[in-house]
């Protein structure tokens, strides 16, 4: 499958948002674009783009058809996809607390049997990953990240869970995520976080951005705990290792 | 400050308003009014901010009671049956509430979002500039919820302003315009065709994420899982079974199945009105004559105010009450009789 294509295309979404797509596949280069293109239209706004919502593959460019019409922006948009790919100008890196195994990650064990290892071997490669979030989406906080390691990889599971915890750590495909909310899940649950990457009435409300870096770390379900309640008086509890 | 309780009312109403932007990069979706000519006509009866919050009142019936004081309200959207204590109330007009006073609906007529705004908006906290209701975030003011029978509404007391109807431009007959795309390149030529020329209906499994189509199976040239991308109100997503689902103002942010078009902006509310089991049809329009009707909806939205009229004498009460009937129900304007209304009780029982 070829990766990234040079020019992007531009896909209509109706009449008042454009998708830029970089790739039909996840691969990373595509998602680096994706962000770049993010980051320059903060950096250089368009009149008439109202909001941007970047994905593992494209950007959706919402935009005011009174202020700009499609042909205008697809042009725009064009030209600044074509621009040499900056660096972030900040790479916040993110330190995760999590409870793997038992109550806090019931497919831990089956995972394991799967992939035909232990569930120690297996928190010790999921701790092992550096990863970056790819995007957001699909609930508040739901943070999609890239740089699963490949022994990890196994496709969804065949019947969806209607609800999973809040705070949920799970592997799908060849992504694993950090849930925030309550809420139907087809992947497998490894652990749980007290982090949460949205709550009402805390700055930031959203705490983790497409393009930061993160990482896990295992606690004790004591930990866990008492993570727990500190997260929900308000206070943040990742560790921003760097910024 | 005045109060408007809610003495009785179904499910799927809430407090929108014109949605809650800017935080869909965080995964956090819009919600907002699934009408909103119907939210603005009513807040622009009472002279709100046309996409102020209002109570957006699902397909049963419901009953708002004015406490503490008299409070000036307006219904639009969905035609059904309104009285206080009897007297009839026309759809499209202002009117004010009597402390005590209790305004009677029944359920939705044609169409099912009716809109109910009150002089002076809603007291409450937004949140991202929005007191729009998202359950599932847990946002939305006074109440992060779906209404219930008992909420009570902090209100402006009424200002005694003269009542108003509005003219709106006759309703539209004419089928669902569509943008192809974003992932239309996902389906074959014959299957773009059968989804154009085939009748759909709205499934009765259907919500403010997403209404899911009743009709022809929808074959994917690829198979139907796409690596997600973002998504947008009007979004026709296709999933494996084939049945198309029309996103609506709760969607998900993101999604992963091919989506083979997209209800044009204009045409949003028209769509969100259709009831379970009705037929109609997609038509597929270029990208200017949808960026054309547009801006053709925007300017109908801003020169509402000039739209409006006053209620000189029972004549044009009379006229406005007539006009209510267009949607079909045989009834006669000027009979009182067809005017009853169910109590609450009986109205939502029906479903």
């Amino acid at each position: 499958m070829a990766a990234t294509s040079a020019l992007p295309r531009l896909l209509p979404s109706g009449d008042s948002a454009i998708t830029v797509e970089f790739s039909r596949t996840i691969d990373d280069t595509a998602n680096q674009r994706v962000l770049a293109l993010d980051r320059t239209l903060a950096r250089e706004p368009i009149a008439g783009v109202t909001e941007t919502v970047p994905t593992y593959r494209s950007l959706l460019v919402h935009y005011d058809p009174m202020q700009i019409d499609f042909e205008a922006l697809s042009e725009k948009l064009a030209a600044l996809a074509q621009l040499p790919v900056p660096a972030a100008t900040k790479t916040r890196r993110w330190r995760l607390p999590v409870v793997y195994g038992g109550e806090h990650g019931i497919d831990l064990e089956d995972v394991a049997k799967t992939l035909k290892t232990t569930p120690d071997d297996i928190v010790a490669r999921h701790t092992a990953g550096d990863y970056r979030v790819a995007m957001i989406g699909f609930t508040p906080g739901w943070s999609y990240l890239s740089g699963l390691q490949e022994s990890l990889h196994m496709s969804r599971r065949q019947n969806p869970r209607l609800l999973t915890p809040a705070g949920t750590i799970s592997i799908g495909g060849i992504q694993t995520g950090v849930q925030c909310l309550a809420g139907p899940s087809g992947w497998h649950l490894l652990g749980q976080t007290a982090v949460r990457t949205y709550q009402l009435h805390r700055d930031p409300t959203f705490l983790l951005e497409p393009g930061d870096y993160v990482t896990f770390s295992s606690v004790d379900a004591k930990t866990f705990a008492e993570q727990d309640r500190a997260a929900e008086r308000g206070e943040i509890v990742a560790e921003l290792i760097s910024s | 400050m005045s109060k408007l309780v809610i003495s009785a009312i179904g499910p799927s109403s809430s407090v929108q308003d014109g949605g809650r932007f800017g935080a869909q990069r965080y995964g956090l979706t819009p919600s907002g009014a699934m009408d909103r000519l119907g939210l603005a006509t009513a807040n622009c009866l009472v002279g709100n901010a046309l996409f102020a919050a209002g109570i957006e009142i699902g397909p049963f019936g419901a009953a708002f009671t004015a406490r503490e004081g008299a409070v000036r309200v307006a219904l639009a959207g969905a035609s059904r049956n309104a009285d206080i204590a009897g007297r009839a109330v026309a759809p499209d007009t202002s009117l004010t509430l009597a402390e005590g006073e209790t305004l009677k609906l029944g359920f939705a007529r044609s169409g099912l979002f009716s809109y109910l705004a009150i002089e002076g908006g809603i007291a409450g906290e937004p949140v991202f500039g929005s007191m729009a209701v998202n359950a599932r975030a847990g946002l939305g003011s006074p109440y992060p919820r779906p209404l219930q029978a008992g909420d009570e509404l902090q209100v402006t007391a009424a200002s005694g302003t003269a009542e108003r109807r509005i003219e709106l431009p006759p309703a539209i007959k004419a089928p669902i315009r569509v943008v192809l795309g974003p992932q239309d390149d996902e389906f074959a030529d014959d299957q773009k065709a059968l989804f154009l020329d085939s009748e759909w209906k709205i499934s009765a499994t259907s919500d403010r994420m997403g209404y899911r189509l009743e009709g022809p199976a929808i074959k994917h040239l690829h198979g139907h899982n796409i690596v997600s991308d973002g998504t947008v109100g009007g979004s026709i997503q296709v999933p494996g079974n084939g049945a198309p689902i029309v996103l609506m103002p709760d969607r998900g942010t993101s999604g992963g199945y091919p989506k083979i078009a997209t209800v044009i902006s204009a045409d949003h509310g028209r769509f969100a009105q259709i009831s379970a089991g009705t037929g109609f049809h997609f038509k597929a329009v270029s990208m200017a004559e949808a960026q054309a009707e547009a801006r053709k909806f925007a300017e109908l939205l801003r020169t509402l105010p000039d739209r409006l009229r006053a209620i000189e004498n029972f004549d044009l009460n009379i006229e406005a009450l007539r006009d209510a009937n267009v949607a079909g129900a045989a009834v006669s304007a000027i009979d009182a009789r067809t005017w009853q209304v169910l109590s609450p009780a009986e109205t939502l029982t029906q479903d």
